[in-house]
């Protein structure tokens, strides 16, 4: 069941197009990745959703509601945490956190105990005295101890210690295991990797790539470091295979998967000595349509 | 040691200088047009000297004492001693507030946005930032005194001789640079840029109390206190100069003491160290009503206290005000005469107005304060969870009110309790009380005003300081400029009643209220209907 269902939403600020036909869709259970290069359009997507900002053009319903209209209502099922938390100065950590927790409606108190232990938060201490990583922390304490059906994440682990990432990921996993779902925009593509169950890729307010992590593997190219006996002649003019390094004897190139077969098959007349492949890595894809066009500008 | 400390502080100051380019000549220009509009108003006030005569013999009462500091040259009032009595202290401390501005906002303040630590990663020396910033408030405050000065000079006003003018404005700007030294020396205590502004201002505050009970009390006091220094310079009847002197030397001696803590703390320490706060949030807090009323906790508090001691600085002189009104009248036999009304009571309506406007600049920075909270991305949170953008608004709009109502009560309380203590034969308090409360159908249209600008126009929302700086304006010297009426008919307090020589319109006031109902709802809609943005 589509727990967020996105469908042709366009959002312009004046004369620039911020989001323009976005599609989307994150069923329960499913983690689901949204990934872009900065001024992509991933926080105002994200905004629409939560009903701050109103779609030009477009539907966004949550739990088969209207993001803007009834966004009350939705709310009180869904728990958010921004990518800049920017908290009240002379409020405290602990203070805040009851306040969001409340203001959601819900209080799991042993919850809320259990995360500030998790994350290693001191929640006596003001939030202006806190970094960018710990004010972070009292927004995922707050969302996580909220009993959410859907979670939106955008950007949470920036500004996290690998050691506090992992404490991130494994809430998110365990929200996962509870049936819920989770909507969790990252630049962490290792992130999105090891959690997400479908992914979208945004560019310039468009969606250029969407489906399951399989799926988009098939799409990509495996990276693949060879030595032979005999030198390859003109490798690089084999069909689908791209960006070759020659060193010594040994290639390295990267193949488009579909391809594999036949140009490994056309290799091995030349008596391979080492063969190491590199499995596809969103990382890869990611470049791959960044590079086209030089990067992702706004 | 010392030269590396101050590496790059003339490339400091032109930043300062650079990012300020707009703000400090705004301050500069309003003060000095202030003192000089205020010197040419006295010519009209008391243009003859049998009332200047009578105009001291008020001042001859410890109220005043209070308010303005001893007074001198009494026997000889003239527009000079008046200037250096009545004026000179209240601009000291406006003087004062703008050298706390701008020396937090350079110092704690760029420090704790981490704007500091980028240009310390420079090779800038550590003490630069802080002698860039005394260095351009100390230029700013002379150039202060000289304009003043020359300006008062120039004036041609009899009385305003060169020798005190020149002190004058030397007063003014000694004052300047002492706050600003002693709000440099806060910013290295404390570890934020509220909490230097708060101590900045409370030893502001303090040194103004402090003058004030020690110069109608036990004079030793008064010289606790750096006011209490510079009023004693009696500017234009004895010129005394060794309070600027003095003034000065404690002030350099407070930088040295800033310079020195600075070079030896961390960066973004401070030395009073923050203590524990609470790990619960109380349940007063945890609404939006409560969020709100829990960020102003206290401006709210500040401004009650401001409101009734306001009033009671009225109250107070309200027993002279009779005798002073009484004698002018017996000289000029000119003011109109209302039947059954004493002068006081003739001269409660203009008190009002003025409190009531000065009290809705707290109900104003309650209802601006929501579009603060949105420029900062901090109502995101709210609307991301189950609260809706009306009961937000809601919760910011309902302590406006409850703002602009007690403004009105405590400014009304404190006019009738001191001036219950002063005059044998004080107006009753229910009168002062319904002569402020007509004023709260104006309010409701100015809360309305500023909410349309932040339900429709987030981006001008400070154009509801400017209707309110014009409905001062108007009300307040409308009938002395002899103003058009259609003026005083754009603003809400244009249409109050002079309670009580005028009878009250009840359904005048219903319907100034039903404007601000239709305002306020109107504003609620369009922040229903709008984008949230920062």
């Amino acid at each position: 069941m589509a727990i967020l269902k996105i469908s042709n939403l366009g959002k312009r600020f004046g004369d620039v197009t911020a989001l323009d036909g976005i599609n989307l869709e994150v069923n329960e259970g499913e983690i689901y990745g949204f990934i872009g290069p900065n001024g992509a359009g991933k926080t105002t997507t994200i905004r629409v959703m939560l009903g701050i900002l109103k779609a030009d053009k477009g539907d966004a319903t949550l739990f088969g509601m209207d993001a803007w209209k009834d966004a009350v209502e939705i709310h009180k099922r869904v728990a958010y945490v921004p990518g800049e938390v920017n908290l009240w100065p002379d409020l405290t950590g602990g203070e805040v956190i009851d306040l969001f927790v409340k203001l959601r409606g819900s209080n799991n108190q042993s919850r809320r105990e259990e995360l500030i232990e998790r994350f290693n938060l001191d929640p006596s201490k003001k939030c202006g005295t806190y970094s960018k990583g710990n004010r972070q922390k009292v927004a995922l304490v707050a969302a996580f101890s909220a009993d959410a059906d859907l979670y939106i994440l955008d950007e949470p682990s920036a500004g996290l210690d690998p050691l506090m990432e992992k404490v991130f990921q494994e809430c998110v996993i365990e929200a996962k295991n509870e049936g819920k779902s989770v909507f969790l925009s990252s630049h962490i593509l290792s992130e999105v990797e090891r959690l997400c169950d479908k992914v979208s890729i945004i560019r310039q307010g468009k969606i250029i790539e969407s489906g399951s992590l399989k799926d988009l593997h098939h799409l990509t190219r495996t990276r693949i470091t060879l030595e032979t006996q005999k030198p390859i002649p003109s490798i690089e003019k084999l069909d689908g295979v791209h960006e070759v390094e020659e060193n010594n004897g040994a290639y390295s190139f990267q193949i488009d998967t579909d391809k594999l077969n036949e140009v490994i098959k056309h290799l091995s007349q030349f008596e391979i000595e080492k063969l190491e492949s590199a499995p596809p890595t969103l990382e890869d894809l990611f470049m791959r349509h960044y590079r086209v066009s030089g990067g992702g500008e706004k | 040691m010392i030269k590396s400390f101050f590496n790059k502080t003339a490339r400091n100051i032109r930043l300062i200088i650079r990012r300020d380019r707009i703000r400090i000549p705004i301050w500069l220009i309003g003060i000095i047009l202030l003192t000089i509009v205020v010197a040419f108003a006295y010519t009209e006030l008391v243009p003859t000297e049998e009332e200047r005569i009578v105009m001291a013999e008020t001042m001859r009462n410890p109220a005043v004492t209070a308010m303005f500091g001893p007074g001198f040259g009494l026997d000889n009032y003239h527009f000079g001693a008046i200037m250096g009595h009545q004026m000179l202290l209240f601009t000291a401390l406006i003087v004062g507030i703008m050298s706390v501005l701008i020396v937090t906002r350079h110092t704690r303040g760029d420090e704790e946005n981490g704007r500091i630590e980028m240009i310390r990663s420079f090779p800038v020396g550590r003490l630069a930032n802080l002698g860039a910033t005394i260095s351009v408030l100390f230029a700013t405050n002379v150039v202060l005194a000289l304009i003043t000065g020359f300006g008062l000079y120039a004036t041609g006003i009899e009385g305003l001789d060169f020798a005190g003018s020149i002190l004058y404005g030397a007063v003014l700007g000694v004052s300047g640079f002492f706050f600003a030294a002693s709000t440099a020396l806060f910013a290295q205590l404390s570890e934020s840029a509220r909490g230097t502004m708060g101590l900045s201002f409370t030893f502001l505050g303090l040194a103004y109390l402090l003058r004030a009970i020690g110069d109608v009390g036990n004079e030793a006091i008064s010289w606790l206190s750096p006011l209490g220094w510079v009023i004693r310079a009696e500017v234009y009847v004895n010129n005394f100069w060794w309070p600027v002197l003095l003034t000065f030397g404690v002030g350099v001696g407070i930088t040295a003491l800033a310079f020195y803590l600075h070079s030896v703390r961390d960066l973004e320490a401070g030395f009073i160290p923050p203590g524990a706060g609470k790990k619960t949030a109380s349940g007063f807090l945890q609404s939006p009503l409560g969020l709100a009323t829990r960020l102003q906790r206290t401006p709210i508090i500040g401004w009650a206290i401001g409101m009734f001691v306001l009033g009671a600085s009225y109250g107070s002189v309200m027993g002279d005000m009779e005798t002073y009104l009484e004698t002018m009248e017996l000289i000029l036999s000119a003011l109109p005469d209302v039947e059954g009304f004493t002068l006081t009571e003739q001269f409660l309506p203009m008190l009002m107005a003025v409190i009531a406007m000065v009290g809705t600049i707290p109900v104003l920075l309650m209802v601006l304060r929501l579009r603060g909270e949105e420029a900062k991305n901090r109502t995101e949170h709210l609307l991301a969870r189950a609260v809706s953008r009306t009961r937000i608004m809601g919760s910011f709009t309902a302590l406006a009110v409850l703002m602009g109502f007690i403004a009105l009560f405590l400014g009304a309380t404190g006019l009738w309790s001191a001036g219950a203590a002063t005059t044998e034969d004080p107006i009753a308090f229910n009168t002062i009380l319904k002569g402020a409360l007509v004023y709260f159908p104006a309010v409701l249209v100015m809360i309305g005003a500023s909410l349309i600008l932040v339900g429709f126009a987030p981006g001008i929302t400070p154009l509801a300081w400017l209707y309110l700086g014009y409905s001062f304006f108007v009300v307040y010297m409308g009938s002395l400029l002899q103003l058009p009426e259609w003026l005083s008919a754009i603003t809400p307090f244009g249409y109050i009643p002079q309670y009580p020589v005028e009878k009250i319109v009840f359904s005048q006031l219903l319907l100034l209220a039903a404007i601000g109902l239709v305002l306020i709802t109107a504003g609620f809609w369009g922040y229903r209907n709008r984008d949230i943005y920062g």
